[in-house]
């Protein structure tokens, strides 16, 4: 039995050399960051090699860079903290209908909060329109938040000419970042964001670490509020190793991203390639070109994800779905549906995501596994049945 | 994923009686309403006895799980006792089930629960017009 991970979306693993610039932080060098001592000055220089590292990545200035404990912290951080510091200008807010829940989540709050939310649409693919954008935005918009790319479905935002449209009405814009940043190439300034989050665990950095990068001279409110720590914008004692290892993560990321690309695309697209041939009735989700190097994310009509999920971790093999069975509030994925994908396909979500160690052999595998278990399922389908019979009779 | 069992898991691993009865006597089709999946369960009955059960589902491991339970506790029980299987029983001969799969054993209890009243009301009529019990 194989032994495959594909959920590098869930998180990637620490890669060695990320581990080894974390591990002093630990032991030897183990200072407070706001110490005026040696130890605190050690401490103090790891955080802003790393910070240094972090703005490189995405082509911002250090100062620029603020650590958080998460992705989802830099989402809530940016989307309640730009809301709060803007509203004497108004109280309106735009997302798009397929955020992650850190952001969307977020904007649901700030409603209770007094704060009026609009939702973009997306099409098919999973695709914001920039016009839909434009026609969101009113004299009272403040704060405009929409994903840089989804990672469940891999499509990649037009950010750069949403940014375009944003720009124009004065409103804030800030882009969640987390599954794209350390995976393709990111300008803040080219895309002409505001404010935009990530996390390392995407990229072979550590669980439990992002960054929020905010252009120099936008007000936040402090996430939380206590020291002087990140120029007082989030207090709390520095997590220094985390901090040491998403800098070393940025600096692999940032130094192999062509090379890593070109690998994951590659898997991908034999998947994406080989799976609907050896299935019948599995459709790509997701835009076909417009998407992340490392994502290949399906519908199997007729049958559960949860159990496609167990019965493939059966067989060594770890994927994710967004199937309304697997979510905790039993809801089909909000992105899928959002899409325009029915319910009962969308319970059939499966998403593979590929990592530094996957091979084309983990693809053959994968193409060997998946059609007895998607068979055995479809045998006990009563969809299936029903479908079999109408087509049988000539009907749809 | 859930924390199944090591019973769930045998059972969603190895369902038993999994299929459709021609023919069958009663036949029970329910939605989940939670989800939206499906589960139908198929019955033969002799002499007021449940004499075979199959099903199919459309559901997660839970419901793969408790479908195939429900058909071994129906199996060989009379029509009243087989009446008298509730999600909660069900959920204890599976040893327990993850709190927010719950409702995935009501999805078995009930479409068992219809397959016999199908079959209560097939018969109701084939007695007033053939004046007798089983064919
Ligand atoms: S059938 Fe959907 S959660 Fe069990």
């Amino acid at each position: 039995m194989g032994e495959v991970y594909l959920d590098h979306v869930a998180t990637t693993p620490v890669l060695p050399e990320v581990l080894e610039a974390m591990l002093p932080y630990f032991k030897d060098a183990y200072g407070n960051v706001q110490s005026l001592h040696s130890w605190g000055d050690k401490a103090r220089e790891a955080v802003e090699e790393a910070r240094g590292k972090v703005a490189d990545l995405i082509g911002g200035v250090a100062e620029e860079i603020i650590f958080t404990a998460s992705g989802t912290e830099s989402n809530n951080f940016a989307v309640k903290g730009l809301a709060m510091a803007h509203q004497a200008r108004g109280k309106h807010i735009v997302v798009s209908a397929i955020e992650h829940f850190s952001v969307l989540h977020s904007a649901k709050t700030l409603e209770k909060w007094g704060f009026e939310l609009s939702e973009v649409p997306v099409d098919k693919y999973g695709l914001v329109d920039p016009k839909d954008v434009a026609r969101s935005l009113r004299k009272d918009t403040i704060l405009v938040s929409i994903m840089h790319a989804n990672s469940e479905v891999g499509t990649i935002e037009p950010i750069k000419e949403i940014a375009r449209v944003v720009k124009q009405s004065g409103a804030i814009f800030h882009t969640d970042a987390v599954a794209s940043a350390g995976s393709i190439p990111i300008n803040v300034k080219g895309l002409g964001v505001d404010a935009l989050s990530l996390a390392a665990n995407q990229f072979y950095g550590p669980k439990g670490v992002g960054a929020l990068w905010l252009k120099k001279g936008v007000r936040i409110i402090p996430f939380l509020d206590g020291g002087v720590q990140e120029e007082g914008r989030r207090a709390g004692t520095e997590n220094v190793p985390a901090i040491a290892g998403l800098g070393k993560a940025a600096e692999l990321a940032k130094a192999e991203m062509g090379a890593r690309a070109k690998r994951f695309s590659a898997l991908r697209d034999k998947l994406i390639a080989g799976l609907p041939s050896r299935i019948e009735h599995v459709l790509v989700t997701g835009h076909p070109t417009k998407r992340l190097p490392g994502n290949a994310s399906f519908c199997v009509e007729f049958i559960e994800g949860e159990a496609m999920l167990m019965l493939l971790n059966s067989q060594g093999i770890a994927v994710s779905s967004g199937s309304a069975c697997t979510s905790r509030a039993l809801k089909a994925s909000h992105v899928l549906i959002a899409m325009g994908i029915p319910h009962e396909i969308a319970q059939g979500s499966l998403l593979f995501s590929f990592g530094l160690d996957n091979t084309g052999e983990d693809v053959d595998y994968v193409l060997e596994t998946m059609p007895p278990i998607v068979d055995r399922l479809r045998q006990m389908s009563p969809l299936y049945a029903k479908f079999l019979k109408d087509k049988s009779r000539g009907g749809k | 994923m859930p924390v199944y069992n090591e019973k769930v898991m045998e059972h969603f691993m190895n369902p038993r009686n999994v299929g459709e009865i021609e023919n069958a006597d009663g036949i029970g089709e329910v939605g989940n309403p939670v989800c939206g999946d499906m589960m139908s369960f198929y019955i033969k009955v002799d002499n007021n006895r449940i004499s075979d059960v199959k099903y199919k589902t459309f559901g997660c491991g839970a419901a793969i799980a408790v479908s195939s339970m429900v058909s071994e506790m129906a199996k060989g029980k009379t029509l009243e006792e087989a009446k008298k299987i509730t999600p909660a029983l069900v959920a204890k001969e599976l040893e327990g089930l993850p709190k927010n799969k719950y409702h995935c054993s009501n999805l078995g209890a009930q479409a068992l629960n219809k397959a016999i009243d199908n079959y209560l009301k097939k018969q109701g009529k084939t007695a007033k017009s053939q004046k007798g019990g089983k064919k």
